[in-house]
């Protein structure tokens, strides 16, 4: 580097940093219902009398309760950041008692102009099926076109899934994440709220994506959304999530459950683009279940937060079954994004495939951890693991954790895994042609990412290189 | 009008490696810089696009009159300065299409865009006399790619950014000799009243394709020796012992 380091760099921090501005703003509170601060089991009865939740559900969020107090914080393994967490510091439900509406012109004035803001009532005119908008602690909007409505698609929040729909809802949830899954789970049974149910009908493929948009308000509030999309025999959908919260001065927890089940032959994509604020702890549990034939994609990309712990999963329970999650992360200085891929091949022939990409910039850290197990009961198993981390400038931090347990002998799997850099020269040679170093970064960084951004849908994949473009060349000079 | 290097030094972690170079450009001359490995041919190239490897200590380099040395490297080529490089570098993921447009949409006043139709017809036009198959639009920038197909990308670059100033390094080093035909053409295309060339080169073979109006013999950092197209020749010959003998020096 050039002897003016510090300057370079900074530059480079604040040049590769996408447009968080975008979601950097906050209304005044106005909550009918607030569960007050620190977690108790009144915290619980609180929101269960709230949410007036069936006597099973509040069983299950006491047994959520007591396993998040039994299990110790996962710092053996984990980053000790996780220490930081003041649980008793945090508000677990807010919400204004209303019921999510079905036409935004009946959401409250300063929700509306959050989702507006957010760009989400354009998206759904322009190509979405459906929409969730969630703000704090529920849904405050939520949709689905009529066509789907009639073929038996169900898109509601979680408490109406669990209520209305018991007999679809009840048989799988919990049951792909168990409660005592890990601490954040069972946290997140205790306290769950909103979040979306999707069934789809045997063999209705639904053509355009579902969409549920996560939006934090408040300070000092965790989030702790819970969904669960079944989609029955032969069915296919898209699902896609985005997520945004202000910066607060104060940490902010982001806690959610999500399972996925795909019947024989279905076919579940789950798409993420969250865009946290850099106060937001992000830890979240999703797994998938894939019966004979059946495919779960888990496409995600992680920017921003202070911390981020996902491992999106796929068990694979029928034969033939398949199993994939490509994932992007991009961490800056003062965050952590430590993210991966668990892929449990419980049948025959089945196939997993993991491409992860990370970027360090400035102090940002990256950690991939991968988990890959085929028994040796098992044959005719396949997994691809690639993993690639790019470091602009030499403080960033990476590590790879790849497990793969693979017994027998009638397995193929591979594993690769590459760190680069924006090297000086490379830098120098896009710079030659005229292009600002903050351009060349961004240019680079798209290089780097461009074939993952492919995988999104094109809505996303536009709005994400536009994004990082866009703030890596308005930020220098 | 001219790119004029008086008197300057430079030096790499400080080790001196030019030491008072002086060379003047005008536009629409072909100068071509001759001299054997480790004479600072190439740190030439570099300090003035702006490699920040290199310190220098004295002189300067102006262009059509604008001193250029404190410029960044990016406003330097934006001021008209191109260099093809010797080794250019990869950029993975990038496609060709994409990285000239960009060096394009970076020459542009802010919030204006680059039209995007105009831009694929001039860029096969200029594929088409470096003979490039369109494929390689699609290609990421240099990965890959032969000797031969980045020089080619080098002048395609060259082309598509119109400087005024082109300097090209050891441009046809590892080229076989059709490759180095094509390359010609396309350096040949572009010579103009409005543009000055540095070729810098080791051999003379260039030279028969792409002809200098003058020719400079470098050694030890400095120009020790200019001539017509004739000293290329005579180097050929006689190579660069003369240098040890210091027959030619003063000629």
């Amino acid at each position: 580097m050039s002897p003016d380091t510090a300057t370079v760099d900074r530059e480079t921090q604040t040049a590769i940093d996408i447009d968080r501005t975008k979601g950097d703003f906050s209304f005044p509170e106005n909550h009918k219902y607030d569960a007050g601060v620190g977690l108790t089991k009144n915290t619980v009865d609180y929101i269960s009398d709230v949410k007036n939740d069936p006597d099973w559900v509040r069983a299950f969020r006491h047994k959520g309760l007591e396993t998040f107090f039994d299990k110790p914080m996962p710092t053996h393994w984990a980053t000790e950041d996780l220490e930081n967490i003041d649980f008793d510091k945090i508000r677990y439900y807010l919400s204004d008692g209303q019921k999510p509406k079905r036409s935004w012109d009946d959401v409250p004035p300063e929700v509306l102009e959050t989702f507006e803001r957010l760009g989400v009532p354009e998206q759904e005119r322009a190509f979405l099926a459906g929409v969730e908008a969630q703000y704090d602690s529920e849904a405050a909007y939520s949709n689905v076109k009529e066509e789907l409505e009639k073929d038996g698609v169900i898109f509601v929040n979680s408490t109406e899934g669990l209520k209305e729909h018991e007999e679809i809802f009840r048989p799988w949830f919990g049951k792909v994440i168990p409660t005592g899954d890990n601490k954040f789970s069972a946290l997140n049974s205790a306290v769950f709220s909103g979040g979306s149910f999707i069934y789809i009908p045997k063999g209705l493929k639904v053509k355009h994506p579902l969409q549920a948009y996560f939006r934090i308000n408040s300070e000092n509030f965790g989030q702790f959304e819970r969904t669960l999309i079944i989609a029955d025999e032969g069915a296919e959908v898209m699902y896609m999530e985005g997520c945004t919260a202000p910066k607060f001065e104060t940490a902010t927890l982001h806690s959610a459950v999500v399972e996925l089940v795909a019947m024989k032959g279905a076919k579940i994509q789950y798409v993420t683009v969250q865009n946290w604020s850099s106060n937001v702890f992000n830890l979240v549990t999703k797994r998938g279940l894939a019966h004979e034939d059946a495919e779960v994609r888990w496409i995600d990309c992680n920017i921003g937060s202070r911390l981020t712990m996902k491992y999106p999963g796929v068990v694979m329970k029928g034969e033939r079954a398949r199993g994939e999650v490509i994932s992007i992360a991009l961490a800056n200085s003062g965050q952590h994004q430590d993210t991966g891929a668990k892929m449990i091949h419980a049948a025959n022939n089945t196939t997993s495939n993991v491409v992860s990409k990370s970027i360090s910039v400035g102090e940002g850290r990256a950690t991939y951890r991968g988990q890959v197990h085929i028994p040796k009961r098992l044959k005719g198993c396949k997994n691809n693991t690639e993993c690639d981390a790019l470091m602009i400038n030499a403080n960033s931090k990476t590590d790879t954790y790849p497990a793969i347990t693979v017994r027998g002998n009638q397995h193929v799997t591979q594993h690769e895994a590459s760190v680069s850099q924006v090297s000086e020269e490379m830098l120098f040679y896009m710079q030659q042609r005229g292009i600002s170093e903050a351009a060349a970064m961004s240019l680079a960084v798209n290089g780097f990412i461009n074939d993952l951004v492919s995988e999104f849908p094109m809505e996303y994949s536009v709005e994400l290189k536009r994004l990082i473009e866009l703030e890596m060349e308005g930020s220098v000079g | 009008m001219s790119l004029v290097i008086k008197d300057l030094h430079a030096s790499i972690e400080e080790t001196p490696i030019l030491k008072g170079l002086n060379l003047e450009i005008p536009k629409g001359e072909i100068h071509a810089i001759m001299g054997p490995n480790g004479s600072g041919k190439s740190t030439l190239s570099k300090v003035i696009s702006g490699h920040d490897d290199y310190e220098v200590t004295s002189g300067s380099v102006t262009l059509d009159g604008e001193e250029i040395l404190e410029k960044d490297v990016d406003e330097r080529s934006r001021d008209g300065i191109f260099l093809a490089f010797q080794y250019p570098a990869e950029v993975p993921g990038v496609s060709n299409a994409n990285f000239i447009r960009a060096a394009l949409q970076a020459r542009l006043p802010k919030g204006e865009e680059l039209d995007a139709v105009a831009y694929y017809k001039n860029l096969y036009s200029k594929m088409d006399v470096l003979e490039m198959d369109r494929k390689f639009t699609a290609r990421a920038v240099n990965e890959g790619f032969s000797g031969g197909e980045k020089k080619r990308n080098e002048i395609l670059q060259m082309m598509m950014l119109d400087p005024k100033y082109c300097i090209l390094d050891e441009t046809d080093s590892g080229l076989d000799i059709d490759a180095l035909k094509i390359v010609a053409k396309g350096v040949n295309a572009m010579r103009s009243p409005e543009r000055g060339f540095l070729i810098i080169t080791h051999y003379q073979r260039l030279l028969d394709y792409i002809e200098p109006d003058h020719v400079h013999v470098m050694s030890d950092g400095q120009i020790v020796k200019s001539g017509d197209k004739s000293l290329a020749l005579e180097l050929e010959e006689h190579g660069y012992d003369f240098l040890k003998e210091g027959e030619l020096t003063n000629a």
